[in-house]
């Protein structure tokens, strides 16, 4: 058995496996399959202010070896978050992460402010909703908006802090750095990424919101590129995600630079996806020899 | 109840329709567990998401569930490639299925691939129910000998009168209903059919349950796509075809 361990700012993570926000609700349902507490942790179902119903359906396309999702952050808000989920989720024996989604910079420090007083473990900032206040363009796509709302934050928690960032931007690394200068302790990436799928026959969107967001195995070769230009620009840790379906993805992602992963649309086909790739990420450090996990992160070897 | 996933053998199969295909699997833990109107998801090779079939036949005795399922795009093409002595990856039982409550008579209506749940309900009510279902045409009918084999009164309404009486299900629905008021009906099939079929149970002031379709992700209730537009203690509520549903009340839900 290799150790499994991460530690990222501060908290320590048996595995490095983290099931990704909004594919995993609360964690009630993927329960039904196998122990919480085998899990490294668990980033909520993305939670807002007050509560809200989302989009209109159908909010879900497929693409090849991908999916396009058009949730609209549904969820119960955050006070019945705190009340009901919560303890629920911290009786697991995993790390929880709450993930939460804010339409302006007060709505974010509001939201932190309220979680301060619980014994979540982390929160993770999505900035990948629209800035209502200022023309819908999303937090995550600049780095004064993004380095806003972690000023925000960083001033209403003293919880670890970590910014989820958006694909959906020239250059990640500039805004890695400037979330990072405000005090974020570690962020995460990638968000989905923009696209669109039409019915030839009818000539509509498939999804009602015209767009959604786009993950699953399409975008890990994304995913990998965008987390290794970050790992290399920023001091913070590196959480890793998008399309990772396998264990050898999973290494692949810590390779390039990642402390810890989450697996978020994989889930969907195999419910014990999360679940089999810590073990196969285990076994190959054993084959290799390999005693810590730590060990391989950022262990590529560029040309 | 709890649902599971794996890998269960295909013991049957045939085709019962121009692409409509119909598996026997044997998978006794989910047999025992299932109820009329829940469904199971099929994975299938190569594509991300897994697809939604409503259960048309459970046998708890013999441990085995029906499914039968129309060919509407790759992935259900690739499904459609299983054959006899195959092993199918399913993830059931899913969802809530048809509450019965204590409705001694019910009209069940389907139409076209929406006819296969009726099929358990049948099997249920006998003689008690009348089962409707409507086709495009001939090409299409399907589960005629399952309504007739459970002692159902079975109507068969085609929109070209190629078989059975011509027109759509509402009509023979409202007839029926004249004939004797049933104290539910249960109904699923095309959106504009159960629109209709809801708005006669309303007229006659009887109550309704429609199973309900829409595009879905982790089929558990946990990635929230599959939403349905619903009423709950007063205020609209996005609830989940996958969780809350596929079967919901129509008084429920907002069209
Ligand atoms: C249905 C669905 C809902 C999602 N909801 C959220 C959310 O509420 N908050 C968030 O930060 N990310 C959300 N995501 C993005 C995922 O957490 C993850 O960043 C992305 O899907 C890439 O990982 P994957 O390819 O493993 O799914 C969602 C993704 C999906 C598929």
């Amino acid at each position: 058995m290799a150790d499994m361990r991460v530690n990222i700012a501060g908290v320590e993570f048996k595995n490095p496996v983290i099931t990704a926000s909004g594919t995993f609700g609360y964690g009630r349902e993927y329960e039904h399959f196998f122990p919480l507490s085998k899990l490294g942790g668990i980033s909520t179902k993305g939670t807002t202010a007050e509560k809200r119903n989302g989009n209109l359906a159908p909010r879900i396309a497929e693409t090849p070896s991908g999916i396009l999702n058009s949730v609209g952050l549904q969820n119960p808000g955050i006070d019945k978050f705190i009340k009901v989920e919560l303890p629920n989720l911290k009786s697991k024996d995993t790390v929880i992460i709450a993930n939460i989604a804010g339409f302006s910079i007060e709505e974010y420090a509001k939201i932190c402010e309220k979680l301060d007083g619980t014994n979540v473990d982390m929160i993770e900032i999505n900035i990948s909703c629209p800035n209502v206040k200022h023309g819908g363009a999303a937090f995550g796509t600049s780095c004064q908006s993004a380095a806003e709302v972690t000023k925000a934050v960083r001033a209403s928690t003293k919880k670890p802090i970590i910014i989820k960032l958006s694909p959906n931007v020239t250059d990640i690394t500039e805004i890695a750095r400037a979330v990072e200068a405000e005090g974020a302790d570690a962020v995460s990436l990638i968000n989905t990424l923009l696209g669109m799928r039409i019915d030839i026959n009818s000539r509509r969107p498939i999804l009602k919101n015209n767009v959604g967001g786009l993950s699953g195995a399409a975008v890990f070769p994304v995913a990998l590129r965008m987390v290794w230009q970050t790992a290399n620009a920023v001091k913070i840790p590196v959480i890793g995600m998008g399309g990772i379906s396998t264990w050898e993805d999973g290494i692949e992602m810590m390779l390039a630079g990642a402390s810890a992963i989450q697996v978020g649309a994989a889930l969907f086909k195999n419910p014990f996806a999360a679940v089999e790739i810590i073990d196969g990420m285990n076994d190959y450090l054993d084959r290799k020899g390999i005693k810590s996990v730590n060990e391989i992160v950022k262990k590529v070897q560029p040309w | 109840m709890k649902y599971m996933q794996g890998k269960y053998p295909i013991i049957a199969s045939t085709t019962l329709a121009r692409e409509i295909y119909d598996f026997t699997v044997c998978c006794p833990k989910i047999a025992r567990a299932a109820e009329p109107g829940q469904f199971v998801t099929i994975a299938a090779d190569g594509f991300p998401l897994r697809r939604p079939v409503s259960l048309c036949g459970i046998d708890k005795e013999n441990g085995t569930i029906r499914l039968v399922f129309e060919v509407r795009g790759k992935g259900t093409k690739e499904i459609s490639r299983l054959r006899e002595g195959d092993m199918i990856d399913i993830i059931a039982p899913l969802g809530r299925g048809f509450r019965l409550k204590d409705y001694k008579t019910a009209i069940l209506v389907g139409g076209g691939i929406g006819t296969p749940p009726m099929v358990p309900l049948a099997k249920i009510y006998g003689e008690n129910c009348v089962a409707i279902s409507g086709f495009r045409s001939a090409a299409n009918v399907i589960l005629q000998e399952d309504f007739k084999a459970s002692g159902a009164k079975t109507v068969l309404c085609t929109d070209d009168g190629t078989m059975g009486r011509k027109g759509f299900v509402t009509a023979a629905l409202r007839e029926e209903i004249e004939i004797k008021k049933p104290d539910v009906i249960f109904a699923c099939g095309p959106s504009p059919m159960i629109k209709g079929v809801v708005d006669i149970a309303n007229e006659y002031g009887i109550p309704s349950q429609i199973s309900l379709e829409e595009r879905m992700g982790c089929g558990i209730g946990a990635c929230l796509v599959c939403a349905c537009r619903t009423v709950r203690n007063g205020e609209e509520f996005y609830a989940h075809v996958c969780q809350d549903g596929p079967v919901f009340e129509s008084k429920d839900v907002i069209f």
